[in-house]
């Protein structure tokens, strides 16, 4: 088993958190795991992006050129990444920023208006975790309830009353993109 | 004991602190300071000392201060701070005060960027400083190797009173992967050599002076024998599909990492490729590099510079296999796939030139290729 991701976004958008939380997900269920960030002078405004590998063996590269699944959470993300996702990979998009169509065909393509979806859940910084529901459900490399108990352990205390609305967040993410992969089915 | 996700710069820090660093001084610069903020917080709260100091020129001469008082004592920076700690490393060396040296290498040279590279292997395996020394260097490439390669940086500069260096790159700083922390050794002793207060001793001296050229040779002769005992005795490599191959990478951190995943994909095409990994720069894996290359029919060197291990390597193979290099610089990661074809090139010259024959290859992101005669 193997699998890699890039999320990317601005900076500020949880980019990076959420590639940590699969991170930590994996080494809570004793898979290897790199995480690998841009890092540059911005601390936020500026473009964040992470590469997330997972596997059931030790990692080599933790930089992937084509990487099997991204998340793109605005438009110079999209462009930047939707040429690079594998044939037959996963793009997962904030619908909610990126208002252009998704160009390639060959990909598994799952719109999200993430941002939209946090508003409605109460808090805005709950999209990347509407994103991360929307991987769960169109990659099993986890469960949900795995990731929400990875959730609680990394949590600083002092966010810990933000777990069930991160928990929201993830299972709403989710569905909505059960919701995309069985209207692409029936199409 | 439990694996816990962590970066490479805190990892190595807070491994300096369970080792039993007592005194850490430093300057912040990109990608290093994440270690120099974990130390911030850690190091008084265990009663030991931090200090952020005005330059990188004043943080080693506090290191050197603290190596001469027989703390276990440690700086890190990154390239271009490293560059000005270059006299107080030289100086260490001729007082033979034990310290370990943190490089978290980037873009160059000048002040270049702030991204991964490894153009500092030169500057730490050869000098960079004046005088004839050495510095043992080790090169991680894992965050558990951040770890562990600390806790053997201050052993080995404590057993041959030398600077160690941990020679890594940005992405071994700013990636987190599973890693398992020691847990905390106790304060070791001061040794007897040490500046303690000579009340009811003779007096110790910790000096790089010897103004008789007679007497300095006589030091430098003993320094050049305990260079060779180090050489004797602690070389670490790691051998990856050697056993098999016909065409091998030599590579070490970073470097040798993303190789991995490339001949990973070569081994499925049924390409026998493999890995020799220095994990001490220096002392080299000499023994080893010779061995294989009487094994091998080719041999890819890959670094993230334009071509600065690739030296020691074609000096020690003498020729007896061709030598290619794949180089990236200035702060680019080469891909894995990059590699596997300069992999696959080297290996189909390697299958085609029965005679060993000497080659050369651009760096930046030109392939692998022959350089005519």
């Amino acid at each position: 088993m193997k699998t890699d991701l890039i999320i990317a976004g601005f900076g500020g958008q949880g980019v990076l958190f959420a590639g940590q939380l699969l991170a930590h997900a994996a080494l809570d269920a004793d898979l290897h795991t790199t995480w690998y960030p841009s890092y540059g002078p911005e601390m936020r405004g500026g473009t964040a992006n992470c590469t997330v590998v997972i596997a059931d063996e030790p990692i080599g590269s933790p930089v992937v050129a084509r990487p099997e699944a991204a998340i793109v959470l605005n438009l110079p993300s999209l462009d930047r990444y939707e040429p690079l996702v594998r044939p037959g990979g996963l793009l997962i998009v904030n619908a909610s920023l990126i208002d252009r169509e998704v160009r390639r065909t060959d990909v598994d393509v799952i719109p999200i208006p993430a941002d939209d979806v946090a508003a409605e859940l109460g808090n805005p910084r709950l999209t990347n975790m509407v994103l991360v529901g929307a991987l769960l459900s169109r990659r099993a490399v986890f469960t949900l309830d795995h990731v929400a108990a990875t959730l609680e352990k990394v949590l600083p205390e002092r966010h810990r009353h933000l777990l069930p609305a991160n928990r929201a967040a993830l299972e709403r993410g989710a569905e909505l993109a059960d919701e995309v992969g069985v209207a692409a089915a029936t199409d | 004991m439990s694996v816990e996700l962590l970066k490479g710069n805190v990892a190595f820090a807070e491994a300096a602190v369970r080792a039993g660093c007592e005194a850490y001084f430093g300057y912040p610069i990109t990608p290093q300071t994440e270690a120099l903020e974990h130390m911030a917080k850690r190091m008084p709260e265990l009663g030991r000392v931090f200090v952020q100091a005005e330059s990188e020129v004043a943080a080693i001469n506090m290191v050197y201060g603290a190596a001469a008082a027989g703390m276990r004592t440690m700086t890190s920076s990154s390239s271009p701070g490293v560059s000005l700690m270059m006299e107080g490393l030289s100086y260490m060396a001729g007082s033979e005060v034990p310290a370990v040296l943190v490089d978290v290498m980037r873009g160059g040279p000048g002040l270049g960027n702030i991204a991964p590279a490894q153009s500092d292997y030169l500057q730490m395996v050869k000098g960079g400083g004046h005088g004839d020394y050495k510095m043992i260097v080790l090169a991680p490439a894992t965050v558990q190797e951040m770890i562990d390669l600390t806790l053997l940086a201050f052993d080995l500069a404590d057993r041959y009173r030398i600077v160690s260096v941990l020679l890594a790159d940005g992405s071994m700083g700013q990636m987190m992967e599973g890693a398992e922390l020691p847990p905390m050794k106790p304060l070791a002793e001061r040794p007897a050599w040490a500046l303690t207060g000579a009340r009811d001793r003779d007096t110790n001296l910790v000096s790089s002076i010897h103004l008789d050229p007679e007497e300095e040779e006589t030091f430098n002769l003993h320094l050049q024998a305990k260079y060779a005992e180090i050489e004797a005795n602690e070389v670490r490599f790691e051998e990856h599909l050697l056993d098999d191959a016909r065409v091998a990478v030599v590579a070490f951190g970073t470097a040798a990492r993303v190789a991995k995943t490339a001949i990973a994909g070569l081994r499925a095409e049924g390409v026998a490729a493999g890995l020799l990994r220095p994990i001490t720069l220096w002392p080299y894996p000499e023994a080893a590099l010779r061995d294989l290359a009487a094994r091998v029919d080719a041999l890819l060197v890959v670094e993230m510079n334009a071509g600065q291990m690739v030296e020691d390597v074609r000096r020690i193979v003498e020729g007896r296999v061709p030598v290619r290099f794949y180089g990236r610089t200035g702060g680019v990661m080469p891909m894995p796939e990059e590699i596997a074809d300069a992999i696959r090139e080297t290996a189909s010259a390697g299958a085609a030139s029965g005679a060993p024959a000497d080659t050369a290859a651009g760096g930046s992101d030109a392939p692998a290729q022959e350089v005519p005669a």
